[in-house]
C-alpha cells in the first residue's frame, strides 16, 4: 500500500529536477525577503535578533505558497491527474506522496538555509539550532494545508491570489508555535514544548489533509 | 424605570458618546445597507431571468 | 416516517422558495420586536457600570455580532456537512446566503470591539486573543466567499465550498488556542480584560440583541437564499410560473 506513496515521491522529484529553477527561486525568494527586513527596520542588532523568528517564519510561508498553485496544476493539464484517480489506489495516498514530494523540494531547502539567514539576524548558536528543528518540524504542516488549498482553487483563474487567501489563515498556528520555539529559546525558557506541539501539527496535517485533498481533487475533476 | 435624566445626558453617554453611537450607528447603517443590496441583487436577477425567459420563448415560436 | 417526508419535502428548492418568502416578514417582525425591547433595556432602563461608565454599553452590540459570526460559521459548516453527505442542493446555497451576513458581523464585532478598546484600553486595537481570532475568523469568511465566487460552476463551488468550511471549523478551535496561548506570552499585563460581573437588567439586554440579531440574520438569509435559488433552477418548471406569475 505505501508502495504508491513512494512511486509517487520518486515520480515528483524527478520532475522537479527537471525544473530545479523553481526551486532555487522559491529558495531565492525566502532569500532576498528575509534580508529586505533589516533594510526597512534598519541595523540594530538587539531588534532584529527579536524579529528574527517572526520574519524568518513569514517568509517561509511565503515562500512555500510560491509552489503550491504548481502542486496539482501541470498533472492536471497532462491529464495525469485523472489517471491517478482512476487508478486503484486511494488517492489520499497518492496527495500524501504529492505533499512530501513537495515538503522535499520545497520545505526541506528552506530549513537548510535558515540558519545562514539567522545569523545575519545575529541569532546564538541555540537559537539558530532550535530555528531549523522549528522549520524542519512545521514545514510539512505547511505544505500538507497548503495541498487543500491547491486542489480546492485547481484550474481557477486567479488561482495564485486565491490560493493564498485561502490557505494564509489556516497556517497561522504554525507560524505561532514555530516562531515561539525560537523566541522561547532566546529567552531561556526551552522551546521543546512549542517543536512537540509542531510536531504533533504536522503529524495531524500529515494525516489529514491528504483526504481532504483528495476530497477536494475529485469534485475539481468531476 | 428610565435611567436617563435628560436626553442631553443619554446623548452624551458619559463621555462615551462618539464610541457608543460610533458602534450604534455603523452597526444600523450596515443592517440597513445589507438588506437594500440583498433587495437590488434580487431586482435584478429576477429582471434578467425574465428577460432570459422572454428570449428563450421567442427563439422557440420563430 | 411521516416526519422524514417532510423534511424530503421542504428540501425541495420548489416548497422551500416559497416557505422562505412566507417566513421572512415574521422573522424581520421578531428582529424588530427583539431589536426594540433589546434597546430600550439596555439603553434606557440598565443602569451604568461602576467599572467602565457609560461606555460599556457597546457591549449590546459587540456581544451579539461576535456570537452570531461564530454561529454563523458553525451554521455554515453544518450545511456543509449536510450538503457533502447526502448530495442536497439546498445546503449549500444555504451556506453561501449565511456567508456574507456572517462575515458583517465578524467586521461589526471589530469595528465595535474597536470602538470600545479605544476608551477602556486606551487603544484601538490591541493583540488581544479575542480580537485576533475576530480577525482570523472574517479572513475565513473573506476566504469562503472568495472561493465561490471563483468556481463558475455551481455544484463545484457548493462542495469546494463546503470542504473549505468544514477544513477551517475543524482549524478554529487550534486557531484560537494558539492565539490565544501566543497572546498570554506577549501580552503585558497593562491590558486588563476582567469584566466586572454583569447586572441582571444587562444580561437581558444583551440576550435581547442577541436575538434580534439572530432574527435579522435568518431574514437577511433567506432573502439572499431566495434569489440564489431563483438563478440555479432558473431552467425549471417552478422558476418559469414564479417569474410569469407578476413576481418582482
Amino acid at each position: 500500500m505505501l508502495d504508491i506513496v513512494f512511486s509517487v515521491i520518486a515520480r515528483d522529484l524527478k520532475l522537479a529536477m527537471r525544473r530545479q529553477a523553481d526551486i532555487v527561486s522559491a529558495l531565492f525568494f525566502f532569500v532576498i525577503v528575509v534580508s529586505l527586513f533589516p533594510l526597512g527596520i534598519g541595523p540594530e542588532v538587539d531588534l532584529l535578533r527579536q524579529l528574527a523568528p517572526g520574519v524568518l517564519w513569514v517568509a517561509a510561508l511565503l515562500a512555500t505558497m510560491l509552489s503550491l498553485p504548481r502542486l496539482f496544476a501541470d498533472d492536471h493539464r497532462d491529464g495525469t491527474l485523472e489517471q491517478l484517480a482512476l487508478s486503484p489506489h486511494p488517492l489520499g495516498l497518492v496527495v500524501t506522496g504529492k505533499v512530501i514530494a513537495h515538503w522535499l523540494v520545497s520545505g526541506l531547502p528552506l530549513a537548510l538555509i535558515a540558519p545562514v539567514l539567522g545569523i545575519q539576524f545575529d541569532l546564538a548558536g541555540d537559537a539558530l539550532l532550535v530555528l531549523t528543528g522549528a522549520i524542519l518540524l512545521g514545514t510539512p504542516a505547511l505544505s500538507g494545508i497548503g495541498a487543500i488549498g491547491a486542489a480546492l482553487t485547481l484550474g481557477l483563474r486567479g488561482g495564485g491570489v486565491l490560493l493564498s487567501l485561502l490557505v494564509l489563515p489556516l497556517y497561522i498556528p504554525v507560524l505561532i508555535f514555530g516562531a515561539g520555539a525560537v523566541d522561547a529559546t532566546v529567552s531561556g525558557l526551552g522551546g521543546e514544548g512549542h517543536l512537540s506541539l509542531l510536531a504533533a501539527m504536522t503529524i495531524a496535517a500529515i494525516g489529514f489533509a491528504p483526504w481532504a485533498s483528495a476530497a477536494a481533487l475529485k469534485i475539481a475533476l468531476e | 424605570m428610565i435611567y436617563w435624566n435628560s436626553f442631553s445626558d443619554f446623548l452624551a453617554m458619559g463621555g462615551y458618546g462618539l464610541y457608543v453611537w460610533g458602534s450604534f450607528g455603523v452597526t444600523a447603517l450596515a443592517m440597513l445597507i445589507e438588506p437594500i443590496v440583498v433587495a437590488r441583487n434580487r431586482k435584478a436577477t429576477v429582471a434578467r431571468l425574465k428577460r432570459q425567459l422572454r428570449a428563450e420563448s421567442r427563439s422557440t415560436e420563430a | 416516517m411521516n416526519d422524514r417526508f417532510n423534511l424530503y419535502r421542504f428540501a425541495s428548492p420548489a416548497t422551500f422558495y416559497p416557505l422562505a418568502g412566507k417566513m421572512i416578514p415574521w422573522f424581520v417582525a421578531a428582529g424588530i420586536l427583539f431589536g426594540l425591547a433589546g434597546l430600550y433595556v439596555g439603553m434606557l432602563v440598565a443602569p451604568t457600570d461602576f467599572q467602565q461608565g457609560e461606555g460599556y454599553r457597546i457591549i449590546f452590540i459587540h456581544v451579539p455580532t461576535s456570537w452570531m459570526s461564530m454561529f454563523i460559521y458553525l451554521v455554515m459548516a453544518f450545511w456543509a456537512a449536510i450538503g457533502l453527505a447526502f448530495n442536497t442542493r439546498l445546503s449549500g446555497m444555504m451556506a453561501q446566503a449565511l456567508a456574507p451576513t456572517g462575515a458583517l458581523m465578524a467586521f461589526l464585532s471589530l469595528w465595535t470591539g474597536a470602538l470600545w478598546g479605544k476608551p477602556m484600553w486606551g487603544t484601538w486595537w490591541v493583540w488581544d486573543a479575542r480580537l485576533t481570532s475576530e480577525l482570523i475568523l472574517l479572513f475565513l469568511y473573506i476566504g469562503y466567499m472568495a472561493l465561490v465566487a471563483a468556481i463558475d460552476d455551481a455544484r463545484r463551488a457548493d462542495k469546494a465550498g463546503g470542504i473549505l468550511l468544514l477544513v477551517g471549523v475543524v482549524n478554529i478551535p487550534i486557531i484560537y488556542f494558539s492565539v490565544k496561548w501566543w497572546n498570554t506570552l506577549h501580552q503585558g499585563s497593562s491590558v486588563n480584560l476582567t469584566k466586572s460581573a454583569m447586572a441582571e437588567v444587562m444580561l437581558w439586554g444583551m440576550l435581547l440583541m442577541a436575538l434580534a440579531f439572530w432574527m435579522y440574520s435568518i431574514a437577511v438569509a433567506l432573502a439572499r437564499v431566495r434569489t440564489i435559488l431563483l438563478e440555479r433552477e432558473r431552467h425549471t418548471e417552478w422558476v418559469r410560473k414564479e417569474l410569469a406569475g407578476g413576481e418582482q
